[in-house]
């Protein structure tokens, strides 16, 4: 830690923005510069895990280099610092290992449980079944059993064939 | 329909008697959804914007929800008009100030409302009186397997439905209630009540939404996270805990009418004198009155056809509705606090002053007095 107080967002301007949240009796602290601190919403007051969401965020950041930019849209990692939002579905796949870590701090969890549009369903119903099926696969072979596993590798091959198709 | 016409007749979430229609004013839920690959409208430049509204206006337009319904582009829409569609909660703020490239259809009577081009491509949003997300849900979800029929949403396996911010991935889904809460304001337990839902990941707004003032003892209480659980226990956490603030509520009102009564009454009283004699007043002062007042007919001291009255000069005391009411130009604000004040006590001039004798332990008051 410098003496100067510089942002923990964006590590280049200086903080004038600082927030302290006691969480079971331990003090997190975060500096944030203006233009961060409204990015990050911390002009509204919700007593949500700020602090937490934050330091997940800048450290999943700041260890990057190479400037990340999506190819559909030319969406890059500097904008998303800057709005906070993505520039459209694909950046998701784009920045997905720095979505992740966020994305965990934000949600109850990091997989979807919910509604599935219907022209997604077979195929994500097929994917779940593969996955079911190599798992079975797995477990017929460590148990020996060589005929049920050959049964279950043919079924295999005959979805993976749908799913080429 | 046009705009004019659509405008002149009430929202059907505000006429009639909801589950627990005294104390959940309404039900809503919105979904974010967004056409796969396209930029979202806050990054997509203005022929981007325009694309993708042409591709999905027309679908909107054809849902047979949507027959008849008013379906506009808000460069056609007045700052009056659109003042008017956010102050019945049918458009966001951020969506009135959208102009060429985006658009919203809502249904003639006001219950499901889509914005186009909003933060997401589509803003799906149903609205009902009363406490029934269910039903709500139900609404919204037919609309939206019709859309996705026909248009290819932005949807992950892991993440579900994509979205311009993170913090609506997954289902997209904001469900809320809002609550008036006059019992737990007046015996100090509002701050105690945003504290626990707050811990338990749920979020509690003012009236508008998302960084806005609580008026009028009106609460929103939403979800936070959509990422991680399915709508349905999104919702039945939600009802869980509504259940729970209105029984809190519910405790509060019995436990000021037999141990306070007479602040109960004074309160009311005082609200009932300032908003029949008033000659210039604020919206929040109006709000939190008109708040006395709506708990004043909860407790049988205002006979109770004056319910709906009411209820609807929640929305009708606001700055566009006045305006329009009216029929002037843009207002200051001293101008509009007197108009306001003439249009109180003109709407009032009908209401009965409070009759306290029914609930104090009094005998009933003469029947002569009918």
């Amino acid at each position: 830690m410098k003496n100067t107080l510089q942002c923990d967002c964006c590590q280049k301007a200086n903080a004038s923005v600082f927030f302290t949240q006691i969480v079971d009796g331990k003090i997190k602290k975060l500096n944030l510069c203006k233009e961060c601190a409204v990015t990050l919403g911390f002009d509204e007051t919700t007593s949500y895990d700020l602090a937490e969401n934050v330091q997940g965020q800048s450290s999943s950041f700041s260890g990057l280099n190479s400037p990340f930019t999506c190819p559909i849209c030319g969406f890059t990692q500097t904008d998303f610092k800057k709005t906070g939002r993505l520039g459209c579905s694909n950046c998701y796949t784009v920045f997905e290992s720095h979505l992740l870590p966020m994305l965990q701090n934000m949600h109850k969890g990091t997989h979807h449980k919910g509604k599935i549009p219907a022209r997604h369903r077979l195929r994500i119903s097929r994917l779940q079944e593969l996955n079911q099926l190599r798992a079975d696969l797995e477990k017929a072979v460590k148990e020996e059993e060589y005929e049920k596993a050959a049964g279950i590798r043919d079924r295999i091959r005959s979805l993976s064939d749908l799913e080429h198709e | 329909m046009k705009p004019a016409e659509f405008l002149a007749k009430p929202s059907q979430w505000l006429i009639g008697d909801g589950p627990e229609g005294n104390i959940v004013v309404s039900s809503r839920i919105r979904f974010a959804r967004n056409i796969k690959c396209k930029p979202f409208p806050g990054w997509g430049k203005r022929n981007e914007r325009l694309e993708v509204l042409h591709i999905v206006w027309p679908v909107v337009e054809n849902l047979p929800q949507m027959h008849d319904a008013l379906s506009v582009g808000m460069d056609s829409l007045g700052m009056l008009e659109k003042q008017l569609l956010v102050e019945r909660h049918l458009i966001s703020r951020e969506h009135a100030a959208k102009s060429i490239g985006s658009a919203v259809v809502i249904t003639p009577e006001q219950t499901l409302s889509i914005m186009i081009n909003e933060e997401d491509h589509l803003r799906i949003q149903a609205l009902l009186g009363g406490f029934q997300l269910q039903q709500v849900f139900s609404i919204i979800n037919q609309a939206d397997e019709y859309l996705e029929d026909k248009l290819d949403y932005a949807f992950s396996e892991q993440l579900g439905y994509l979205t311009a911010c993170p913090t609506n991935v997954g289902t997209g889904m904001r469900a809320s209630a809002m609550l008036h809460l006059p019992g737990l304001f007046m015996s100090e337990q509002i701050p105690k009540i945003i504290n626990s839902v707050n811990k338990i990941g749920l979020a509690v707004r003012g009236i508008h939404g998302e960084g806005t003032e609580a008026m009028g003892n009106l609460f929103q209480v939403s979800n936070q996270t959509t990422l991680g659980e399915s709508e349905e226990d999104i919702l039945n956490h939600l009802q869980k805990v509504i259940s729970q603030i209105i029984e809190h509520e519910k405790n509060a009102r019995l436990s000021l009418l037999e141990k306070r009564l007479n602040f109960v009454h004074d309160t009311i009283g005082r609200a009932y004198g300032i908003l029949l004699h008033c000659a210039s007043i604020n919206s929040k002062e109006a709000l939190n009155l008109l708040s006395s007042i709506k708990l004043g007919l909860d407790c049988g001291f205002f006979p109770s056809h004056f319910r709906q009255f009411i209820d609807e000069l929640f929305i009708e005391i606001q700055p566009a509705h006045l305006q329009k009411f009216f029929n002037t130009t843009k207002l200051n604000p001293q101008e509009r606090d007197c108009l306001r004040a003439q249009f109180i006590r003109q709407k009032l001039s009908h209401l009965p002053p409070p009759s306290f004798l029914h609930s104090s332990n009094q005998p009933p008051p003469n029947p002569q007095n009918n």
